[in-house]
C-alpha cells in the first residue's frame, strides 16, 4: 500500500483538532475549570428560607465569586434550610462573624449567597457555621407587606 | 382487505429478517474491529475518507448555524433585557442538541451515503466475493475499519460543529449586535455544565456515529448488486439514518435531561 | 480414458450435486471430475448457473444435496477457518476481474501476499513483478483499475489469482466480451500457466472455439444436468442433437429460439390485457 503522507498529515490534523476542540468545550465553554479547583473548605449556614438557591449557585463576597453552594438540605427539627458552601482555599481569612444573605442577581436572575465580612479576628475554617443569616427575599411576601403597610398608613 | 393484511404480514416478516441480518452483521463487524487494531493503517485511510472529508461541510455548517442562533437569540433575549445570556443560549442549544444532531445528519448525508454506495458497488463488481475467494473476510477487511472510523469521527465532528457554532454566535452577538464579550463567555461558563452538557453531548454523538455507520455499511452490504439496488440502498441510508438520529435523540434527551 | 482413472486422479470431485434457488432447481444430481494438472471446461448456454457451480466449488454457496470434494476435503463440511486455508490454494478469476478499485495494479496483485504472508516489502515487490511479468503487464503496475481495458483487468486479476501459487484456478467466462487479440492472449496465458505452474484449471465458458482449443476435457451442461462429456474431439462428434446445436451455434434445435409462450394467434386475439 502506498504510504500517502499527505493523507496521514490530514488525518493527524483532523484528530488533533477534534481533541483540541473537545478541550476547548470542556474548559472554555463549560464549568469544568471551576470544578478543578477542588481545594477549599466547606462552611454551613442556616437560612429560614433559601428561596431559589440551588447546588452550584455562586457564593460571592463584595461581588467577587469565592465559591459555590455544594449542598442544600432541610433540617426537620428546626425547620431551617441548611446550606453548605465550598469556599476556595485562597480565601482563608474570612472573619467568623460574617453575615450570609441570599440575593437575586437582577430582577429575574439567579440567586446567590453573598457574604458580608464582620470584624472578628477569628477566621472561618472547615465546618464552621455562619450564625447570622438573612433569608431570600420572596417577591410575593415583599409585595404583600408593602401593600399591607400602605393600607395602614392611609387609615 | 385480505391483500392489505397479507402485504402487512409480509412486510413485517421482511423487516424482522432484515433486522436479524443487520444484527448478525453488526456482531461480525464488532469482532472484526478487534482484529484491525494491530493494523492502524487500514483505520487511518478510512478516518481520512470518513472524517477529514466531512471536516469542511461540518465547519461551515457549524459556523452558519451558530451565527443564526446568535441573531435569533439576540432578538428574543433583548425583549427581556437578557442579552448577556446569549452565550448560554447559543452554547446550550449547540452542545446539547444541534451539535450532535445536525452534524450526525450531515454526516449521514456526506459520509454515510458514500459508504453505502462504495460497499454496494464493491458488491456489484464482485470485489467482496473476490476477496472472499482470496480467503480474506470482507467484513473484517472492508467493513470493520469503516465502522470504527465512523464511531471515532462522529464525536470529533460534533465537537467541532459546536465549537465553531459558539464562535459564530460570538461573532454575531458581540461583533455585530454589541453584546458584551466578557458576559457572553462568563455566563456560558457559569451555566454550561461539564457533566450534564459536554459529556452527554459526546455520548449522543457516539451513539449517532455508531447507528449511522451501522446503517450505512449494512445497507451497502445488503444492497441488491445492481445500479438500481445500490441507488435505493443509498437513499435508504440517508432516510433511515435521519429517522434513527432524530428518534434516538428524543429518547437520549429524555433519559439525560429528564430529572433535573 | 476410462472414468475410474479420471475420478482417481481428480482434484475436484462433484458428487450428486443439487442446488436450489428458491423453488428453482439450478442443478439436479450432477457428477463431475476435474483432473489434476488438466484444463477442464464446463460449457453451456448463458443462464444455466455455471458461475453458481464455481461458487459451490469455492464454498461460497451451499448445495441442497451432494458434495464437492477439493483435494480430499469436503468443501461444505469445513469450518470457516479451514475453508479459508483451502481457499488460499484456490484461485478464482471473476468475469469482471473483481479488482479492488481503490488500489493500483501493483497493490492489487500484492493484496493476497500482504494479507496472508509476512514477507518483506522488497520480497513482495519481486514476487508481484514476476507475476505481472507472467501476464505481460509489468509496465502497467502504476495504473489504477479504472484505467485498464477489460482484457488487461482480467490479466491483472489472473496475476493476482496466481500470487499465492495456488493448486487450481477457476476461470469464470474468461473470454466473454473480449476482442480477438485479448481472447488470443488469454487463451495462450491459460494454457501456458497450466503447463508451467502445473495448475489444475476449471474454465466456465460458452465460447466454443477458444475453449475447445485448450481444454483437455469438456462437460456440456444444460438445464441443470450434464448432457455430454468427453475430450473436445469426442464432443464435436457427439450424436446428441443438443450438443450439436450448442457446438455449431444453430438458432433452433432442441433449445428453442422462442421463450416458452402460448400460441401466437391466441395471444394476439386476447385483447383487453395490457401485456
Amino acid at each position: 500500500m502506498q504510504h500517502n503522507s499527505t493523507q496521514d498529515t490530514l488525518v493527524g490534523f483532523f484528530v488533533a483538532t477534534g481533541i483540541a476542540v473537545l478541550f476547548f468545550l470542556s474548559l472554555q465553554v463549560s464549568n469544568l475549570s471551576s470544578f478543578t479547583e477542588q481545594k477549599g473548605y466547606t462552611i454551613t449556614a442556616r437560612f429560614e428560607n433559601s428561596g431559589g438557591l440551588r447546588v452550584k449557585s455562586p457564593v460571592s463576597a463584595a461581588g467577587v465569586k469565592i465559591g459555590q453552594v455544594s449542598d442544600i438540605s432541610f433540617d426537620p427539627k428546626t425547620y431551617e434550610s441548611v446550606v453548605k458552601m465550598r469556599i476556595n482555599a485562597q480565601y482563608d481569612s474570612i472573619p467568623d462573624d460574617t453575615t450570609a444573605s441570599i440575593f437575586t442577581a437582577g430582577l429575574l436572575g439567579e440567586q446567590y449567597v453573598s457574604l458580608e465580612p464582620g470584624g472578628s479576628s477569628e477566621h472561618l475554617k472547615q465546618n464552621s457555621n455562619i450564625e447570622i443569616t438573612q433569608s431570600a427575599i420572596i417577591l410575593e411576601k415583599a409585595i404583600g407587606q408593602f401593600l399591607f403597610k400602605s393600607a395602614e398608613e392611609k387609615k | 382487505m385480505m391483500n392489505f393484511i397479507q402485504t402487512l404480514g409480509r412486510n413485517t416478516r421482511g423487516s424482522f429478517t432484515k433486522l436479524g441480518r443487520a444484527t448478525f452483521f453488526l456482531m461480525q463487524t464488532a469482532t472484526g474491529v478487534i482484529e484491525i487494531l494491530p493494523r492502524p493503517r487500514l483505520l487511518l485511510k478510512q478516518l481520512y475518507s470518513v472524517g477529514v472529508l466531512s471536516f469542511l461541510i461540518i465547519s461551515i455548517s457549524g459556523l452558519f448555524v451558530g451565527m443564526v442562533l446568535g441573531l435569533q437569540g439576540f432578538y428574543i433575549l433583548s425583549d427581556f433585557g437578557a442579552e448577556e445570556t446569549l452565550g448560554v443560549m447559543v452554547a446550550a442549544s449547540l452542545v446539547r442538541e444541534l451539535g450532535p444532531v445536525v452534524s450526525a445528519l450531515l454526516f449521514a448525508g456526506r459520509a454515510g451515503s458514500a459508504l453505502t454506495a462504495e460497499i454496494g458497488l464493491m458488491k456489484a463488481t464482485e470485489q467482496l466475493s473476490g476477496m472472499e475467494m482470496m480467503a480474506v473476510d470482507p467484513i473484517k477487511r472492508i467493513i470493520s475499519p469503516r465502522f470504527l472510523a465512523g464511531i471515532i469521527s462522529m464525536p470529533l465532528l460534533a465537537a467541532l460543529f459546536s465549537a465553531i457554532g459558539i464562535i459564530g454566535g460570538q461573532i454575531v452577538g458581540s461583533g455585530l449586535l454589541g453584546v458584551d464579550d466578557g458576559a457572553y463567555w462568563s455566563q456560558m461558563q457559569a451555566k454550561i455544565d461539564f457533566q450534564d452538557d459536554i459529556i452527554n453531548g459526546v455520548i449522543k454523538s457516539l451513539v449517532f456515529g455508531f447507528v449511522t455507520s451501522w446503517i450505512a455499511l449494512f445497507e451497502g452490504y445488503d444492497a441488491i448488486p445492481t445500479s438500481e439496488g445500490v441507488s435505493r440502498a443509498t437513499t435508504r441510508t440517508v432516510v433511515n439514518s435521519a429517522f434513527s438520529i432524530l428518534g434516538l435523540d428524543f429518547i437520549l434527551t429524555a433519559l439525560m435531561f429528564g430529572d433535573d | 480414458m476410462s472414468d475410474s482413472v479420471r475420478s482417481q486422479n481428480s482434484l475436484v470431485a462433484v458428487r450428486g450435486l443439487s442446488f436450489l434457488r428458491g423453488d428453482n432447481k439450478i442443478f439436479k444430481d450432477m457428477y463431475m471430475d476435474f483432473e489434476r494438472g488438466k484444463i477442464t471446461a464446463i460449457m453451456g448456454p448463458s443462464g444455466t448457473g455455471k458461475t453458481t457451480l464455481l461458487k459451490l466449488i469455492g464454498g461460497q454457496l451451499r448445495p441442497a444435496q451432494g458434495s464437492v470434494t477439493v483435494d480430499g476435503s469436503n468443501v461444505h463440511r469445513l469450518r470457516r477457518n479451514e475453508l479459508f486455508v483451502l481457499r488460499k490454494r484456490m484461485g478464482m478469476l471473476f468475469q469482471s476481474g473483481a479488482l479492488l478499485t481503490d488500489m493500483s495494479v501493483f497493490d492489487n496483485v500484492a493484496f493476497p501476499l500482504r494479507e496472508h504472508t509476512h514477507l518483506s516489502e522488497s520480497m513482495i515487490r519481486t514476487l508481484v513483478l514476476m507475476k505481472l511479468q507472467a501476464v505481460g503487464l509489468r509496465g502497467a503496475r502504476r495504473l489504477m483499475p479504472n484505467e485498464l481495458s477489460g482484457g488487461m483487468a482480467r490479466r491483472v486479476a489472473l496475476a493476482r489469482a496466481i500470487a499465492l501459487d495456488p493448486m487450481m484456478i477457476m476461470y469464470d467466462e474468461p473470454f466473454t466480451g473480449q476482442d480477438p487479440i485479448s481472447k488470443g492472449a488469454l487463451v495462450h496465458l491459460i494454457k501456458s500457466l497450466n503447463e508451467t505452474l502445473g495448475l489444475t484449471s476449471i474454465i466456465v465458458s460458452h465460447d466454443v472455439h477458444e475453449t475447445a482449443a485448450i481444454a483437455d476435457y469438456i462437460y456440456v451442461v444444460s438445464d441443470g444436468r450434464v448432457i455430454g462429456e468427453g475430450t473436445p474431439t469426442e464432443i464435436k462428434q457427439s450424436s446428441s442433437e443438443w450438443v450439436k446445436q450448442f457446438m455449431d451455434g444453430s438458432a433452433d434445435g432442441p433449445v428453442h429460439f422462442h421463450y416458452p409462450a402460448k400460441d401466437l394467434q391466441d395471444d394476439l386475439m386476447s385483447t383487453g390485457k395490457r401485456y
